[in-house]
């Protein structure tokens, strides 16, 4: 079919090379707005967490090999598997999942950046400072080993004293921050910068599962950052809010902290699931089937999972009435799952599905989410869970969850997407080699938790004694588990061999079905010199492919080569999208990394309680925020 | 399948089998209310299979058969596959699951009719305490132990939890589900041991350094054997019956020892650690921790945070001769 790359005459490229290219070198790196640039280094540095919380993991299995183990002490013990889980959720899920929709949403809109473009970079470096905020306990010397969930009242200053616990109650509020602007960027970006023609019923799905995901960043971050702050609060100022002897309540933190971190799996599983809406349909060479229901299954999963937090607290003795309510919704929530999955299948059914690795990682996702989604419904049933809470068989269910229903779909984006960012292709045969040993040496090490759970394993232990029976299988575990590790080493081996010497890849490598396939790859600074015009829900197979828009009298004059050449994109209006105004894309600028630096500042100076430091980062933040909102028209025209 | 392979996979499933034969499974129940509970999981494991079986069937059976792949038309099956599938499919199983939800919560609240033994559990960093309260059937004293929750078999148990410090979590899985002890709060978990034995408990709540070895025992004998074991603590904890297990009683009384413990009917009554008044009988030590031996009770004395790491109890400076005669005085106690 027709495919329009944007390839403008040499001239004229060079004249938008001059309009949009950054600074060279380390002025380019701290100063740059483009999304691309900003959404592969989002993608790199959660993986560079990644790689480190899965060292952790290994670790820690290192040690459960075997009964009464020696490698760690239950204190190191105790600090890794808090940072493995506030790593990966943090500092890897949430950022990599904002990482790819950074790159992506400009790209599949049809737009030329973000809405945002400095509070895009701005996301960025609050996510970089504070990862490396939390990392830094370690140089320290005082993680937090509270767990991830760090509960109180073994979290407040009596129970644990010293920094770690700061680190972790301080890096959660300011890495919150980081994902709440960047939810705002997504859900502005896709109402307001849709190419003509791209009515909100042919939005991408994977679109749609950013902006589902974005609202709820919206609504449970600050239920976190709530439960955090007032952590902090009792540790730093000596409040009571959670002091059960002064009138505070250890349960209330539970509430705040499920209230976000139920919704904050569906944060994760929602653009998975828009990513393999995207594979598979690719692959199967067919348009994802049942489209609406689709899309109405993502907003009902970002609307029901509001009513679930209460599952995690089924063994905390609150009213039967009250948890059956919360048991009820917990069902529920798997209609849509059920929806999506049947989506997924019908697409296959009808279409011829081709094993390249994205499909392969996507099909791995579909085996393993299944049974993830199965022993969900199971700890949902609330008496079953007063067995199962706690024990390994949760951990085995939510690794199913987070490791197979988020990881896989992330690992099959990097397939699908990555020779599109790099301008390189990824080797087939070692990606497959990937897969497949990632595929079985998941099962080997998350299977067997299952059967551990039940056989009255409790979580978060750093040992176990040779008479309880559990020592065949954790060795099992500890295998799959080192394996599972070299299998994501060959994509990290495949990603670096590609970029040296992997095959160009062409504009359209798979055949995709969304508009960022119209453009190059990698794509030039500014995505599009003439904004494409689609013909329907599926941008490329849909009436020829995409055309260079009609630009026309007003903002819609932008959508033209001379829109891109003057740094802008149309702003759209409503469901129809009609240019109704003309967006200035901000040039390079220093303001975004110095006001997250001012944030690091300010909190390290909360941290070591430092008046001095905290009011140099006050300055610092604040003064680069007034001359960001001060120099906005300066800067532009 | 060949007979090779069936045979390994007959002594793959021998060898699982053999090694959790000592776990504390929740599938092999030892009260009415976990055989409830172990049900409801198998009622599940088959609904839940039989769905994985369906939908990983039809996946499969997706990438066999090899058909022409193309992009338009049958919308209109493809909505009904995908509404019957993906919603009428699991609104069905949804709601047998609803009902094996309701049906089991309400069998295992009901599970041990009849007026119960009354016991309150306290957790604490990094053990357990157990209170009989005073009264009861023959208005025995009040008794006070640790890491060890004895019980009469077929007579139902009526715990009530609290936490000393921080969050913990109750769970014997053989005889119920868990249920959390919170600081501030109490919380209630009833359940009837069908026969004897000794049952493994364990907390489930991360409680912080110690959380692994915060273990301890059900001991579920005949209503006889119970009663009078409960009338025998009523009194005074045993006295010394050797000039060795007198000496230790007088260091004990003098080491700092008695500054954390309480031994019934003499001057140690301090609470900060464990009542030692049966401490002979209690079959591990540290709550799970190391059988109870008089060489284990030496080195946990001498030096306890070395095999317990983060335990509260200080190393204690002691003469070997001490050690010896405290360790005799303990283990005669009960």
């Amino acid at each position: 079919m027709a495919v329009v790359a944007d390839r403008p005459a040499p001239a004229r490229h060079e004249r938008l090379a001059r309009v949009w290219e950054d600074h060279p070198g380390l002025p380019g790196f701290l100063s740059t707005v483009d999304h691309k640039r900003i959404g592969l280094r989002y993608i790199y540095t959660s993986f560079a967490f990644f790689f480190a919380a899965g060292l952790m993991a290994l670790a820690m299995r290192a040690q459960l090999a075997q009964p009464d183990g020696q490698v760690l002490g239950p204190q190191a013990y105790n600090e890794l598997f808090s940072m493995h889980g506030t790593m990966m959720i943090f500092l890897f899920n949430t950022p990599v999942l904002a990482g790819f929709a950074n790159y992506l949403l400009p790209l599949m809109l049809g737009t030329r950046d973000m809405a945002f473009p400095r509070l895009n970079a701005f996301s960025y470096w609050v996510f970089l400072f504070a990862g490396l905020f939390m990392s830094a306990s370690f140089v320290v010397g005082q993680v937090p080993d509270g767990g991830w969930f760090a509960y109180v009242p073994l979290t407040n200053r009596a129970n644990s004293p010293g920094l770690g616990l700061d680190f972790w109650g301080l890096g959660v509020v300011f890495v919150g921050i980081s994902t709440t602007v960047g939810a705002v960027n997504f859900i502005v970006t896709a109402f307001k910068l849709r190419a003509p023609g791209m009515t909100v019923d042919r939005l991408p799905v994977f679109v749609w599962s950013v902006v589902a995901m974005a609202f709820m960043v919206i609504f449970a971050v600050p239920a976190v950052t709530l439960a955090a702050t007032l952590l902090e609060s009792d540790r730093l100022f000596g409040t009571s809010f959670f002091e059960p002897g002064r009138g505070g309540s250890s349960l209330l933190y539970q509430h705040l902290f499920w209230f976000w971190g139920h919704p904050e799996v569906y944060i994760l599983f929602l653009p998975a699931t828009g990513m393999i809406s995207h594979i598979i349909p690719t692959f199967s060479r067919r348009r994802l089937a049942g489209y609406l229901w689709v899309v109405t299954s993502l907003i009902a999963i970002a609307f029901i999972s509001f009513g679930v937090w209460v599952h995690h607290m089924f063994a905390t003795g609150l009213p039967a009435l009250a948890m059956s309510f919360f048991a009820a919704a917990s069902l529920v929530i798997a209609v849509p799952s059920g929806v999506l999955f049947f989506a997924w299948i019908a697409t296959m059914w009808h279409g011829r599905p081709q094993l390249h690795t994205p499909m392969l990682f996507a099909l791995g996702f579909l085996l393993i989410f299944l049974l993830g989604g199965i022993t969900g419904v199971m700890v949902s049933v609330l008496p079953f869970d007063w067995q199962a809470h706690d024990s390994y068989f949760v951990v085995a269910h939510f690794h199913y969850v987070l490791n197979g229903a988020v990881v896989f779909p992330i690992f099959g984006a990097l397939y699908y997407w990555l020779p599109k960012m790099t301008g390189r292709m990824l080797s087939e045969r070692l990606g497959r080699a990937s897969f497949w040993v990632m595929f079985v040496a998941f099962q080997a090490a998350f299977f067997p938790m299952h059967v551990l759970g039940l056989l009255g394993m409790p979580r978060r232990i750093y040992t176990y004694a040779d008479g309880l029976g559990w020592g065949a299988l954790n060795l099992v575990v500890t295998a799959g588990s080192v394996a599972f590790g070299l299998g994501t080493g060959l994509t990290l081996v495949n990603v670096v061999w590609s970029r040296r010497r992997g095959r160009p890849a062409p504009d359209d490598p798979w055949g995709g079905d969304s508009l960022e396939w119209s453009t190059t790859s990698p794509p030039p600074h500014w995505n599009f010199a003439a904004v494409p015009a689609v013909a329907g829900r599926h941008a490329m197979w849909d009436g020829g492919g995409p055309v260079p828009a009609a630009p026309g009298p007003g903002p819609a004059a932008a959508l033209a080569p001379g829109g891109a050449l003057a740094r802008s994109t149309p702003v759209t209006d409503g469901l129809e999208p009609r240019a109704e105004a003309v967006l200035d894309i901000a040039r390079p600028t220093y303001l975004p990394v110095l006001v997250a630096a001012g944030l690091a500042v300010f909190f390290t100076g909360l941290l070591v309680q430092a008046a001095l430091v905290l009011v140099v980062g006050l300055v610092l933040g604040t003064g680069a925020l007034v001359t960001w909102a001060w120099r906005t028209e300066g800067d532009l025209r | 399948m060949s007979r090779r392979r069936l045979g390994w996979a007959a002594a793959g499933a021998g060898l699982a089998l053999g090694s959790c034969r000592a776990a504390p499974s929740t599938l092999d129940p030892r009260s009415p209310e976990a055989r409830r509970l172990a049900s409801a999981w198998w009622q599940m494991f088959a609904l839940g299979a039989a769905v994985y079986a369906v939908v990983a069937g039809l996946i499969v059976w997706t990438l066999v058969r090899r058909r022409a792949g193309h992009r338009d038309g049958g919308a209109d099956r493809e909505r009904l596959f995908v509404v019957a599938g993906g919603v009428a499919a699991p609104v069905a199983v949804l709601a047998v699951v609803a009902f094996i939800t309701v049906d089991t919560t309400a069998d295992v609240g009901a599970a041990s009719p009849g007026p119960a033994l009354a016991v309150e559990v306290v957790g604490h960093t990094w053990w357990w305490e157990v209170r009989y309260p005073a009264g009861g059937r023959a208005g025995e004293p009040a008794v006070v132990t640790a890491n060890e929750l004895r019980i009469p078999v077929g007579r139902p148990v009526q715990l009530t939890l609290s936490s000393a410090d921080v969050l913990h979590s109750f769970w014997v899985p053989e005889l119920a589900g868990k249920v959390d002890l919170i600081p501030g709060a109490t919380t209630t978990l009833r359940f009837s041991a069908e026969r004897p034995g000794t049952y493994q408990g364990a907390c489930a709540e991360f409680c912080g350094i110690q959380h692994a070895n915060m273990r301890f025992l059900v001991v579920a004998e005949e209503p006889g054997g119970f009663d009078r074991w409960r009338a025998r603590q009523g009194g005074p904890a045993a006295a010394p019956t050797s000039e060795l297990e007198a000496r230790g009683q007088a260091a004990f009384m003098g080491a700092p020892c008695a500054g954390c413990h309480t031994v019934r009917g003499t001057p140690a009554t301090a609470t900060l650690g464990p009542d030692l008044s049966d401490f002979g009988t209690r079959r591990t030590l540290g709550a799970g921790l190391l059988p109870n031996t008089a060489a284990n009770l030496a080195r946990w004395i001498v030096d306890a945070p070395e095999l317990k790491p983060g335990v509260l109890m200080p190393p204690i400076a002691l003469s070997p001769a001490e050690v010896d005669a405290i360790v005799a005085y303990l283990e005669a106690l009960g």
